[in-house]
Order: structure tokens, then sequence, then C-alpha cells
């Protein structure tokens, strides 16, 4: 490690111990949770040291304008003020970008493509002076006629560029068999056109860090991310520092989802430490936040399918565009998901499948809980229910005729090699008890809640179904690997693991399952989690349902070269070779226990880093899309009942009911929260959660009208889990995270369609389409 | 920017008039939110919340209610309820337990926007809004004069809130509200009835579809001649239908990112229909109950 400045700030999370019981398929409480319930957890916005300064941002009020001035001499003249930087002022590379893309400017140069677009920064005193400051700066906007259509840009890519790039940032076709051929046999065929609005993290702790100044000239910063190693190789070459020199320490994250995937505040708040030699610290407030951060890609897509006449698949076209905005951030394997994963979990035979990732001057979308999977989840599961109705079956049945299975080919011609029961997951749906019907005596039961719209009139039970498939672990050739470093010594006369990893605990309970394993594999009970920096190796992101996977199996595979030491020194000691570690003992087969692992260590420090490596993906063939580009698949599927107000449009969904193949549980309080988390996502984006855009102008940037569920909104949940294990993962585990969140949109809005009669083609659903 | 904090109720007045620029904060639900977002930088914040005087409320000789601007709403609920119902499941719909804790009717008047929960039922139970000033003492506005556009009010700049003074409910009265979510949720457009079945009267408030909150006069007017009051007779399909377009008709909404102004018209029908069979259905047992 580098030569380190001593500055540590207060109020940042430290070292996690846990002491008691709780292995792999326990349920122990977090280690976190009592903190964060009480409201005692350091999130990245309590960063503090002393000394520090507060730095604010500048953007950009014009989806796209060309800037003609910029005047910073009215800010740096207010008192207080002790840095104003513009893209003069980046120390080395100007741009940078989350997937080696590249394309995002530091700070603009020369024009804005998106609203709030950084333009300038300021470092002050007190955030208040910061940001009057920032009214200061003096900018003259040349303001330009926004591209906001994305179909448009695929039909004129060359005159419609929002950027160098383009255009168009990636088209993935997938083509199987001779569609055409197929469109002349088939005995049914039904089509739709869908459209998914931007869906926001709606993350509660905003983008906050601190950055400061070491001795040898580099920086700390403490930051909260999703992914420390991958911010380090896109802020080090904009700082104009070796990696070495700048040390990350991962921040309190108040929730991720993919919001922070891509940077925010990490290059600035570099940037104004190193300008002024004194720390800096950055947090967004909620507005400045829904600027700060990519949001899920807003989706427009044609399906049309065919099938015989009782219900068997025979063919799907498809065209699934989606709005990246201005800059590439991670449209490039979103594109690759929307398209690999854009028919879902069936049998197709021949398939046309157009993805298109498009850059406009609309809000920059990334990564978001689902990636890519969500948006065709939404087209493809309304089209079943149309295949369904067209060919007179429950929509289970025709899901189930159609349904992968172990062995099928997925659309990119991978073959599903491990357990894949989905027909036996809707069968178990089915299988699940109805919720009575709603007690109308309590308001809370009914759509519109104590607002009081109705007391039983108008309303109409629905019933849905959805199903999903998401890619976990990234696909397409990446090798996201993990790294894990445990120690094990005597500490006041008992064992205990110290384990160092990189990985991002953001709000998923990683640190929770790091203990469980450490415990189940060194059968300690006291075990350490240190704060995730980068004095260790990389641990991959905390995204794609990828940690429980990756890092747990990294940390796994530690505390097997840890326990194999052990072990070895133990077999010299005792002379048998046939010792294990037993409840904390090494035992010998034949003699039995020999001694605790106290006294096995003795003084010893026995300290093993290991890294993990899921199995190699390939790239998608760029003109037919095939190849084995995924790592693991996962399913999860929902029945939604609704109760809708048919004359208001309003709707409480009454209850959903889920089944997921997870491979093994290996926290079933943690799971239990994904599913239930997952899925009132799903709920918000079936039903509420849109940032509205109009001429590329955000129309409601706070959580006064973006709105996401309530407790009021989100119902009981059934759920039933099953434990097919993955003979390639680390206990047979399969990611869990992000499946709920692709089928219970679907499930609710087929629901919203069963008591309505409505066509229902774009989510979320607002009341005016219902009685419209 | 000054922060005033006056502990008694002509303090308060004294300082107003003092900084007549000084915002009113009466719970702070509404103007913290807009500090902020730097929506607003008020010269001065003048704390009501410590003025004791404002958290109480009265029954006047008259019968009138007379309640503190500083009675929260989850007071509102729990102690006026059973004589302001209309009012307390206006209150209910109010943000969060926490909002709900703090925040007060004589905010939401204060802020006066048109999509105040509060507004409606006080329209609808013809409420006088009780303000005063160190200079020229206590002035009586009647609710449907206080809004004068979007967020402005009847107040004088040297004038405080002091009370909201209401009638305990003589008749039924019901408030709905379009959010599209289920609780915590600002008005798409919302509706407020109350029968006042001694004057043979309807009141009615539409909130959010109009600058601002507002009666449906001419609904009123209809349904009050066209109610079997004596009789306590059905409700005619027809007049329920006709008070809903009239009540749709008084409403003058805007398309928003919370909705359109077609939806909101329609919604407002269907909540001006239902409350009030609502409202004329527990009339009707009312005196099943009583013979």
């Amino acid at each position: 490690m580098p030569p380190r400045s001593t500055a540590t700030p207060v109020k940042s999370p430290g070292h996690v111990e846990t002491h008691g019981q709780g292995g792999v398929g326990d349920s122990p409480v977090r280690p976190d949770g009592t903190l964060k319930v009480a409201g005692e957890f350091a999130f990245a916005s309590d960063l503090w040291i002393d000394g520090m300064l507060w730095g604010a941002t500048l953007r950009s009020p014009h989806p796209r304008a060309r800037i003609v001035s910029l005047d910073i001499g009215p800010a740096l003249a207010v008192p207080g003020v002790r840095a104003v930087l513009t893209h003069e002022d980046v120390p080395g590379s100007r741009f940078y970008g989350i997937d080696g893309a590249g394309d995002q400017p530091v700070l603009a140069i020369d024009q804005v493509r998106h609203e709030g677009e950084p333009i300038a920064l300021v470092a002050a005193d007190h955030p208040e002076t910061a940001r009057r400051a920032l009214g200061k700066i003096a900018v003259g906007f040349e303001v330009l006629e926004p591209i906001t259509d994305a179909r448009a840009v695929i039909a004129d890519p060359e005159n419609l560029k929002v950027q160098p790039l383009g255009g168009i940032t990636r088209h993935q076709p997938v083509r199987v068999g001779d569609v055409d051929a197929a469109r002349a046999h088939a005995e049914v065929v039904v089509s739709g056109e869908y459209e998914v609005g931007i869906q926001d993290q709606a993350f509660l702790g905003p983008e906050s860090g601190l950055a400061i100044p070491s001795e040898d000239g580099g920086l700390d910063l403490h930051v909260s991310t999703q992914w420390m190693h991958n911010d380090l190789k896109q802020i080090a070459p904009c700082l104009g520092l070796p990696e070495d020199r700048i040390h990350m320490t991962l921040a309190g994250v108040g929730g991720a989802f993919g919001g922070r995937e891509d940077l925010s505040m990490q290059i600035h708040a570099g940037m104004l430490a190193l300008h002024t030699g004194r720390p800096v610290k950055m947090s967004y407030n909620r507005y400045e936040s829904f600027f700060g951060h990519v949001h899920r890609h807003p989706a427009m897509m044609r399906y049309e399918y065919g099938a015989r006449a009782d219900g068997t698949l025979v063919y799907a076209d498809v065209e699934i565009v989606l709005d990246g905005g201005a800059y590439t951030s991670s449209t490039l394997n979103v594109t690759g998901n929307a398209a690999s994963l854009g028919v879902g979990p069936y049998e197709i035979p021949n398939i046309r499948i157009d993805a298109y990732g498009v850059y406009t001057n609309n809000p920059p979308c990334g990564a978001m809980r689902g990636f890519g999977a969500v948006q065709a989840c939404f087209a493809y599961e309304a089209m079943m229910d149309k295949v369904a109705a067209a060919c007179g079956l429950s929509p289970l049945e025709v899901r189930r005729r159609n349904a992968v299975s172990q062995g099928s080919r997925l659309a990119t011609g991978q073959v599903i090699d491990s357990p894949a029961p989905l027909a036996e997951m809707l069968t178990r749906l089915e299988a699940m008890p109805m919720p009575p019907d709603a007690d109308t005596s309590d308001l809370r039961n009914l759509p519109g809640g104590v607002s009081q719209t109705t007391h039983g009139e108008g309303v109409v039970r629905g019933v849905g179904y959805g199903v999903g498939i998401k890619n976990i672990c990234f696909s397409e050739g990446f090798d996201d690997l993990s790294t894990a470093r445990v120690r094990l010594e005597v500490i006041g006369g008992e064992a205990t693991a110290l384990v160092h990893t990189a990985a991002a605990e953001v709000g998923q309970g990683l640190v929770t399952l790091q203990t469980q394993i450490a415990r189940t594999e060194l059968g300690v009970r006291r075990v350490t989690i240190a704060p995730a920096d980068t004095g260790v190796g990389d641990a991959g992101s905390s995204s794609a349902s990828r940690q429980s996977y990756m890092t747990g199996g990294a940390v796994k595979a530690a505390c097997e070269a840890v326990r194999g030491v052990l072990l070895e020194r133990a077999a010299g000691r005792f002379g048998r070779h046939d010792l294990t570690l037993v409840g904390g003992k090494v035992v010998s087969r034949e003699a039995g226990p020999l001694a605790t692992i106290e006294e096995a260590l003795g003084d010893a420090v026995i300290e093993e880093t290991r890294e993990f490596h899921h199995r190699p993906t390939q790239k998608m063939d760029p003109v037919t899309g095939q190849g084995n580009s995924h790592s693991q698949l996962a399913l999860c599927v929902h029945r939604a009942v609704v109760d809708v107000d048919t004359e208001l449009g309003l709707v409480k969904v009454v209850e959903m009911a889920a089944v997921q193949d997870v491979g093994k549980i290996m926290n079933r309080l943690s799971l239990e929260g994904q599913i239930h988390g997952g899925s009132a996502q799903g709920l918000g984006l079936a039903l509420m959660e849109e940032i509205v855009v109009s001429g590329g102008v955000v129309r409601n940037p706070s959580f006064t009208d973006y709105l996401i569920p309530t407790i009021l909104d989100m119902p009981p949940m059934r759920i039933d889990i099953l434990e097919n294990p993955d003979p390639a993962a680390p206990y047979g585990l399969r990611g869990a995270g992000e499946p709920p969140t692709l089928s219970s949109t679907p499930a609710i809005v087929a629901a919203i369609r069963d008591a309505t009669g409505r066509a229902l083609s774009r989510v979320p659903v607002r009341p005016e389409h219902i009685v419209a | 920017m000054d922060f005033l904090r006056p502990l008694t109720w002509a303090d308060a007045l004294a300082a107003q008039a003092a900084q007549p620029g000084a915002t009113p904060v009466q719970g702070g639900t509404d103007v913290m939110v807009e500090i902020n977002f730097d929506a607003r930088r008020p010269e001065a914040l003048l704390d009501l919340n410590p003025v004791r005087e404002l958290a109480e409320h009265e029954t006047l000789p008259d019968g009138t209610l007379r309640v503190g601007a500083g009675v929260p709403y989850v007071r509102l609920i729990s102690e006026l309820g059973d004589r302001l119902p209309g009012l307390a499941q206006a209150s209910r719909t109010v943000g969060s337990p926490q909002i709900r804790n703090r925040g007060t009717a004589g905010g939401n008047l204060g802020a006066a926007s048109p999509a105040g929960d509060c507004h409606p039922p006080l329209l609808a139970s013809d409420a006088i809004v009780e303000v005063e000033s160190s200079a020229r003492g206590t002035r009586l506005i009647p609710v449907a004069e206080f809004f004068t556009g979007v967020k402005r009010n009847a107040l004088e700049p040297d004038e405080l809130i002091r009370a909201i003074r209401v009638a305990p409910a003589s008749g039924p009265q019901y408030f709905a509200k379009i959010g599209t979510r289920n609780a915590m949720v600002i008005a798409v457009c919302s509706f407020a009835i109350a029968l006042h079945p001694a004057e043979r009267r309807v009141g009615t408030g539409i909130g959010s579809a109009a600058p601002t909150p507002r009666r449906a006069t001419a609904a009123e007017e209809f349904l009050s001649g066209e109610l079997d009051w004596d009789g306590r007779g059905p409700l005619s399909i027809s007049a329920a239908r006709r008070f809903g377009d009239l009540v749709r008709e008084a409403a003058a909404p805007i398309d928003d990112v919370r909705g359109t102004a077609d939806y909101r018209r329609h919604a407002l029908s269907v909540l001006a229909r239902r409350t009030l069979t609502w409202a004329w259905n527990d009339y009707r047992a009312d005196r099943e109950e009583a013979s």
C-alpha cells in the first residue's frame, strides 16, 4: 500500500463486528441493522472532517445548448469561496465512462447535452456559500433544439447525432430460424406496441462523498458507490494520478439499485480537494440527485408473435428501442440484455429481435435493477397473455406450454445447463390460495386508501401473471472477478476471522452473508468485517445480483485456503492427515477431536487472499446474436391480485405471490427482503414511478411528484422459494435480487387488464389510461 | 435570514408587524421543504410553533368552534373528528404520520396551495378564517374569500392567521381525494361535501382543480333545492348525476405532471356523485335510527 494520510473522517463506517451464531442457511440479524433502524448508521452524507470545504456543482438548465461564454470571476469574488473550476481545470483526461466508452465530459466542454449536465464546480467554507456562488457563475447559452425522439435517431443516425459517437449506441440483432417462413404458417398472429417510462432508482441516500488530500499528493476518497475499483479506473486518469495514489473507502451507502454504478461527485470532489489542498465534501440534495445519476432506460417496443392454435409459439418478431440519453453509460450492455432476454424464458423456434440503444438529449440512462431485462419482460409477458387470449388458453397454460426447462435454448442459442423448472413454478403459483375479498370496512383496503375515493363502488377484482428471466453476474465476456482476504487469529482467547473485501454493502445484506460464510467455513463464532476499501483486490460491482455468488464465492475460497493452512499445521503437530474442522474443533476422522481452533492456532496468524471467477462467457455475435453470453440465469414468477376502481382508474394491489428458484437459501430473512423489495420496485414501475420528461426537461425531480410505493401500496406477499442448486455456483446459489423486479410489473398490469378489459400498453399505468 | 421565535401571540403579531416580509412557520412541513429546495429565501422566518394559544381549540358561546391555527392534523382527527368529520377526513389524507403530527390547518391556509387538503372541507362548511394584526386587530374572512390566487391569500403583510371558526357539523360530511398512490400523495383533485339540514343547504369544496380552492356554487344551489330534506326520500340517480356534472363544470383544471385536466374533471364528477350518495344515505339512516 502507498503511504497513507492519517486523516480519518468521523461519521464513517468502521469495522463491523459480529459475535454469535448464524452460518450459511441461517438468518442472523444484520450487523448494520440496528444502527440503520435507530438512525445512527453513518451514511455518506454524514461524512465529516475538521477543516473541510463544501463542493457544489453548476448544472445545465438546458437539455441541449452551446456554451458561448463562461465567467467564473463573480463567483470567485464571493467571500468564503476557495475554488471555482471548469473543464479547463481537469488535471488529466477530460472524459470518463463506466464501460470504457470514455465519452462523458468531467465538466461540460463548450456544450451541454442533457439537463443537469455539470458545467462548473465551487468549493467554499460553507455549503450555502458554495450554492450562492454557483448563481454568480455567468454562463452564456445558445439554446439548441433537443433531440428527444429515439426512433427518429434510428431512422437518421447520421444527422441526429447528440455527440461524436452517434447516433445509435448499439444495435444488437438476434436471428434464429426463419421468421418470414414461420409467419406464413402461423395459425394465430398477435402484435402489440409497448412503452416503459423512465424509472428512477429512488435510493434515499443522495450522492455524497469526501475527498481528502493525502501527504503523498494523492487522495483519500470516501464515497458511496457500488464498485470502488471501477470508480478508481475512471477517477485516476481524470485526476492525472496513478491509481495507487488514490485510496478509496466505501462510505455508508443508502441504497443503490444501479444508480451508483456511474460516477457522480467522485472526480469533482477530487479536483476541488487537489486544487485547494483541503478536504472537500460534496452531497447532493434530493432535487440534484435526480440529475446526479442515470435512470432506467425508457423503452419503445414492437412485438409480433405467431403461434399454433394450441398456443405453441412459432415465431417472435421484436423491435426494442432503449433511450440512453446523451452518454454511453451502461447502454451497450443494457441493450445486449434486452436482446438476449427479449422474448423471455420461452422456447421459440424462429426469432428476429432488433434491440437498439440510442443517444438523445433526454435524461441519461444506465444501470437499474433488472438492467434491460425489465423493459422487455413487460412486453413479452403482455404478448403471452395475448397469445393465451387468441388461443383460448389460460395465462398459466400458455406459459407452461412454451416454458423453457433445463436443456432448452435461449434466443442466443445458449443452452440452459442448470435447473430451470419454470412449468413447475407456474403450477406451484397456481396452487397458492387466493386472497379473500377485501374487507371494505377499512378504507386502507380499497383503491385510494384513506383518501376515500370509494366505499366499494366501481371496484372490480383482477388477477394477472408475470414471468421473468434475468442473467446473474456480468455477461458477454466480462470477467467480473471478486477478491477476498481472510485472516484467522486468536484475539482475547477466541478465534476471530477478519474478512476484508472491496465489495459494496449497499443495503442488500452482503456483510451479513460474509459473516455467515466465514462461520460456516471456519467454525468460528466471532467474525469481523473490515471496512470495504481498495486496500484489497477488486470485488466487482454490487449489481447484476452477483455479490452472493462472486464475493460470497471469494470469501468461501479464502476461508477454505485459511482452513487448509490451519489443518496443514495441525497435521504437522499431531502427525495425522485425516483432519477436518468441525464445530470449531480440529477433528481426526480416526482419533476424534484433537484441539480447539484456538489451541491449533496458538499465536499464529493465518491470512489468505483469493480471487474468484465465474465461468467465462462469450460476446453475442454482432449479426446473429448467438453465443453463450450469460453465466447464470434466474427465474421468478408472480401472481398479482388487484382491486381496480374502474370509474376512477385507481388501483389497490391486494396481494402478490411469487415463486423463485434461488438454488440455495443462504439467508431466508435477507432473501425474502429482496423478493419483497424487488416486487415493490416492480409495483412502482407498474403503477406510479416515472420521471416525466418534456422536451428533454424533467418535470418531477422530487419525491413530491416522483412517487414510490408506500406501505399502504405494497400488499402482503406469499412467497414460495425453491432450491434447485446450480452446480457451477458456490453453495449452488442463484443470484436473487433482480428477478422479482422483472415479473411483478407485468403481473400487476395483467391483473388490471383482467379487471378492466383495457389494453394498457404503457407503464406506469396512469388513472387516465384506465378510465380513458 | 432572521429566525424569529416569539413565545406569545402578542409578540408574534408585533414581530410580524415589525418585519412584514417574514414568512410564518406553523408546523413547517411546507415552508421548510421549499427552503430546502431553494425555491424561496424569505428574509425572515417567524416560528409560531411555540405560541401556545394557537395550539388550542374552544367552543364559542354561539356554539362555533374556534380552532387555533397551530392545532396539528393529528389532533384535528383525534379531538375534533366527531364535530368536524370532513376536516378530519381531509387531515387523515395529509402526508405521513410524522407530517400529521407537525402540520396544521393554519399552515395549510397560509400556504394557500390550490391542492391544500384542508381547503375543500372548510369551504363546504362555510368556515371563517380569523386573522389578526397588531395595528388593526381581528378580521374575519369567509374562507371562500380567503384564497386570492395560486398560493396567494387575503392576508395583509402584517397579519397572521389566529384561528379557524367553523360550526360543528349539523349533517353528514365527506372528503375524497384522488392521488396516484394510496397514501402520502398530493391531491390530483379533491372534493368535499357537507349537508346543512337545518338550512336545507349543501356545501361543497373543490381542491386542486382551479387556481384556487373553490366552491361549486351552481351544484350547491341545484342540489339544495333538489333534495327531499323533510321526507328524506332516496336520492335520484339523475340528481346525483346532475350534481356531478355541475361540480365538474365548476372546476377549471389544468394538465400537469400529476394528471390531465380531462381526468380531473371526470374524477370530480365521480367523487361528487359518490360523496353525495354517502352523505345522503347517512342522512336518511340517521332518521331511521332516530325513529
